[in-house]
């Protein structure tokens, strides 16, 4: 068993550096969610204001980073946009600020909509006993928003997560990149390599998203025995 | 309702439209002045004075540009890369790169030369500047030891195994057309069809040859060398003169030191076999 393909995850440093590109992973799709998080609600409330302009600035926004695939938008702002603006940032900075633009797009998204599904008596009641905007945004709309936007923004974390994965195309040393060193690095001594390290990148994947995926759906539980009593 | 929404759609895509002519327009324009020597920030001035030089490889090509299991870069390419920083008497600093994003990394100025097993096309001459080379390959046939091919006419009339899309295949039908090729999509299955006994030899990349045949004793690379040669290089940003002429003087200086040998000895020589010289990769000292 001396050839087994297993031995390869255990060889030198590499299992300490395929944990070294799950932290590099972990700690992009951290900034980048709690930045865009900030971002989204910020640009969730301004998408519920009446000003036509300001919306439409807002949707194009969205459907921009929407449409357009992550893959694209990471070689624009890595390859294409430092050419032409003279701005040249490391390639995992680049990368958080992708991820955070893109969430906060998203995000803003899942804000708008959880404000407008806040029942309409709750903001007319607000208005009746006299708040302002600022006081019924901060006292009546947001609270209530939040329980209802919560599960979206938990799937919207696992995506993201997920989707670090394409960072490897533009030189980010993450945990995919990292595995693929490894692998080719073995192919000729150890064939089978390539199942277990994949094998063990899908467990990170897994022993990271799987929670969360879970508390989404207990939240969501939760929330719908509260409001049917 | 339905009319509305697509013709705002219609709006927002021609919004983006615009947005990207107008990005790409200032690209056209801004290109000339940035390529220009005074603000160039890959010039051997420029590089000394940040002391470190910002060189591409690759990660995940044993035996060119490869990590270890204790995780440094090691390979033919990377040894060169060290040799390179050292001459300049600057740190070196590894970006790792695929073969398609090895252009725009030059370009986007995320490195200053590009060692990452880099062959020469007019191609790609077009968007970027080649040094003198520090490598050669070329289409190798490789066959069985009991009934070996040395010779190209022996391949008349006979299946030749090759993958579609290689040099190999481009070489076969255009130059010897009287030969049979059988096309596979991968490496795997050439190499299974040619110990299947379905040809009488393959041809591919000869580097890529010895490095198989030498875990596969049975078969030999009777022709090491086929059709038109294709040379490995160092690369820079276009317009680069400053590094460009540099790297050529320091790729005479290494060949005439027999540099290339001995990294040859060092990363080559254990992926390749006893088979193979280092003349039939490394280039001749003038």
């Amino acid at each position: 068993m001396d050839h087994s393909g297993i031995s390869v995850l255990f060889e030198g440093t590499n299992f300490t550096r395929l944990l070294g590109g799950l932290w590099v992973t972990v700690k992009i799709a951290g900034i980048a969610l709690i930045l865009g998080l900030i971002l989204g609600i910020v640009l969730g409330v301004l998408r519920t204001f009446r000003n036509r302009l300001l919306r439409l600035i807002l949707r194009l926004y969205l459907e921009f980073f929407r449409i357009v695939p992550t893959v694209v938008l990471l070689f624009l702002f890595y390859y294409i946009l430092p050419k032409q603006l003279n701005f040249n940032l490391p390639a995992d900075q680049i990368a958080t600020l992708v991820f955070a633009l893109w969430v906060g797009a998203e995000m803003s998204d899942i804000v708008r909509g959880a404000l407008i599904s806040v029942p309409k008596h709750q903001r007319e009641s607000g208005l009746a006993i006299g708040l302002n905007r600022h006081q019924l945004y901060r006292y009546v709309l947001i609270p209530q928003a939040i329980t209802l936007e919560i599960p979206a923004t938990i799937n919207l974390a696992t995506r993201v997560i997920k989707t670090t994965s394409l960072l490897m195309l533009i030189s980010v040393m993450d945990v995919i990149n990292i595995g693929q060193q490894i692998i080719e690095a073995n192919n000729h001594t150890h064939p089978t390599g390539v199942f277990w390290v994949y094998g063990l990148i899908f467990l990170f994947y897994f022993l990271i998203d799987y929670p969360l995926s879970w508390w989404a759906k207990r939240l969501e539980k939760r929330r719908l025995e509260r409001t049917n009593g | 309702m339905k009319k509305k929404s697509f013709a705002r759609l219609i709006a927002i895509v021609s919004v983006f439209a615009a947005l990207l002519l107008v990005l790409t327009g200032c690209g056209n324009s801004s290109k000339k002045s940035s390529s220009s020597s005074s603000n160039n920030p890959s010039s051997v001035k420029q590089i000394k004075k940040n002391g470190t030089i910002r060189i591409a490889v690759f990660g995940d090509l044993p035996p060119y540009g490869w990590v270890n299991q204790d995780g440094k870069r090691v390979g033919y390419d990377v040894t060169l890369a060290h040799q390179v920083a050292k001459d300049l008497g600057v740190k070196v600093k590894f970006v790792q790169v695929n073969a398609n994003n090895r252009v725009d990394a030059l370009n986007s100025n995320k490195v200053d030369l590009v060692l990452a097993n880099f062959t020469v096309t007019p191609e790609r001459k077009q968007v970027i500047d080649f040094a003198k080379p520090y490598m050669k390959v070329s289409v190798g046939v490789v066959s069985p030891k009991t009934k070996p091919i040395t010779s190209a006419s022996q391949l008349k009339g006979k299946n030749v195994i090759v993958t579609k899309g290689t040099t190999a295949e481009t070489y076969f039908t255009t130059k010897q057309p009287n030969t049979k090729l059988l096309k596979f999509d991968s490496k795997t299955q050439q190499f299974n069809a040619l110990k299947n006994g379905r040809g009488v030899a393959l041809a591919d990349d000869n580097s890529y040859l010895y490095a198989w045949s030498k875990d596969n004793p049975k078969y030999t690379v009777g022709i090491k060398s086929i059709g038109p040669k294709s040379y490995i290089s160092p690369a820079v940003k276009k317009g680069n003169k400053s590094l460009l002429n540099w790297t050529n003087k320091e790729i005479n200086k290494l060949t005439k030191q027999g540099f290339f040998v001995k990294d040859y000895n060092q990363q080559l020589k254990p992926y390749f076999g006893k088979e193979v010289k280092p003349s039939d990769i490394v280039l001749p000292t003038k």
